[in-house]
């Protein structure tokens, strides 16, 4: 221990000893040669691999994202030309039946027409022929009931016809008078 | 062996206060070791700094090659301190002051650097070693001379020689009848005066740190004996509190050195205006 006193007594504490500078500059170029030549190229290596990744992760997603809103625009885009043909189709059918239900009508009516008009037809001429025949039979019993009243045969045709003409058109008129 | 009462630590002796020894004071005799084997005359020998050394190189090498062997994009715990502390190197110092362009080259040299000092500074406080190994003036001394080679050969391979010489005597017309003046001022801070203080401030740092230490260390044990007791328990306080100083200290020191490397090279870089 004395030793080392004189020595620190004779020795400058900023003269640097050689061996351990030679031992401090060997230790060095080890760490250097290890860190340099593989283990920071390695970790290099990594690191530019994970930038990569990264990036093309976020270029994934991103491409992800435009797709995605392209085809929620396009999704949209259907959406409302479907709307807007609903609507047409609805229109269309809304008018398709107005027209419809106006020619429905019409034809209706027209039949209707028609039919009250046929059935006028129909009862003029059933009244006619229940006119004429009512004449005939009218004419024949009155004849008949004045023959035997009057006692006298009335048998000429025309004379009978001239006669019970005459009585209807009195009674005819007697019925105008009293309506 | 006698007890020397300012040759031996306090703690290898039963030398305590009113024990009518002395204080045993560190000095510069706690900064020499007897080798462990070889002859201290021969200039072949290995002592403890000399192991510590190596053993640092072991752990930086062993801790880096666990870390960075077989990579993964995906880090695992160990990768990802490693990571940090070398992303912290290459952005946060060679980055900073070399530019991103420049700076690529000098990236492996300064993280070797900043990580081999940091861990020779660590042993400072690392139980059994507890010796900064910067604290012997060889290791700096070495370190700042492949630092200032490097300095000076990127200064004349990027300006020449004549072009190097302007560039290390901040030669500036502009100053007008102060620039010769300036010039050997400037040329004897850049080429003398600049490596030197690179060394001595790691140096001093760790050397002024391991001190202190060793200072409160032995005053705790020499104090312990009667009254002194009540102040040995702060002097032990004190080392405790000055372990943690010494460990911001270590990591400071590491990153002021290899900022320094840096900023010197950014001047060697620099276009001449």
């Amino acid at each position: 221990m004395n030793l080392l006193v004189l020595a620190a007594e004779t020795e400058n504490p900023l003269v640097p000893p050689i061996p351990e500078l030679v031992i401090g500059l060997i230790a060095f170029v080890i760490v250097f040669g290890f860190l340099a030549k593989k283990l920071l190229p390695n970790i290099n290596k990594v690191l530019e691999e994970r930038r990569e990744q990264i990036e093309g992760g976020i270029e994934k997603a991103e491409a992800a994202q435009t797709e995605a809103q392209s085809v929620l625009e396009q999704y949209k885009a259907q959406l409302a030309e479907a709307r807007h043909e609903a609507a047409r189709l609805r229109q269309e059918a809304l008018e398709q039946g107005t027209a419809l239900k106006e020619e429905l009508r019409a034809e209706g009516q027209r039949q209707r027409e028609e039919i009250i008009a046929a059935g006028h037809a129909q009862i003029e001429a059933d009244r006619k022929a229940a006119s004429q025949a009512l004449r005939q039979d009218v004419g024949k019993l009155a004849t008949d009931l004045a023959g035997k009243l009057v006692g006298e045969s009335l048998e000429d045709a025309a004379r009978q016809s001239r006669t019970i003409d005459r009585f209807l058109s009195e009674l005819e008129e007697k019925a105008e008078a009293a309506r | 062996m006698s007890a020397d009462p300012t040759t031996v630590l306090a703690f290898e002796t039963d030398c305590h206060i009113f024990d009518g020894c002395g204080f045993p004071a560190p000095g510069l005799h706690s900064f020499l070791f007897q080798p462990i084997f070889g002859d201290g005359d021969s200039n072949i020998y290995f002592n403890k700094t000399m192991l510590l050394a190596l053993l640092g190189t072991v752990i930086i090498v062993g801790f880096f090659w666990m870390a960075f062997r077989k990579p993964k994009v995906v880090p695992g715990k160990l990768q990802m301190v490693a990571e940090a502390g070398y992303d912290f190197v290459r952005r946060g110092i060679v980055y900073e002051t070399l530019g991103k362009k420049e700076g690529e080259k000098y990236v492996p040299f300064m993280v070797s650097l900043f990580f081999f000092v940091w861990m020779l500074n660590l042993w400072s406080i690392i139980p059994v070693a507890q010796f900064p190994v910067t604290a012997i003036f060889s290791y700096p001394v070495a370190l700042a001379a492949i630092v200032y080679v490097i300095w000076m050969s990127v200064t004349f391979k990027r300006h020449g020689f004549v072009g190097g010489l302007k560039n290390l005597s901040g030669y500036d017309k502009s100053l007008g009848a102060v620039l010769p003046l300036v010039m050997v001022i400037e040329f004897f801070s850049n080429v003398l005066v600049r490596p030197f203080t690179h060394a001595v401030r790691l140096f001093a740092n760790m050397f002024a740190g391991h001190t202190l230490l060793l200072l409160f260390t032995i005053a705790s044990w020499y104090l312990l004996n009667g009254i002194g007791i009540a102040y040995a328990g702060v002097s032990f306080v004190m080392v405790i509190v000055m372990t943690a100083f010494e460990l911001f200290i270590q990591a400071v020191q590491a990153y002021v050195f290899v900022l320094l490397a840096c900023s010197f090279l950014q001047g060697a870089l620099a276009e001449q205006h």
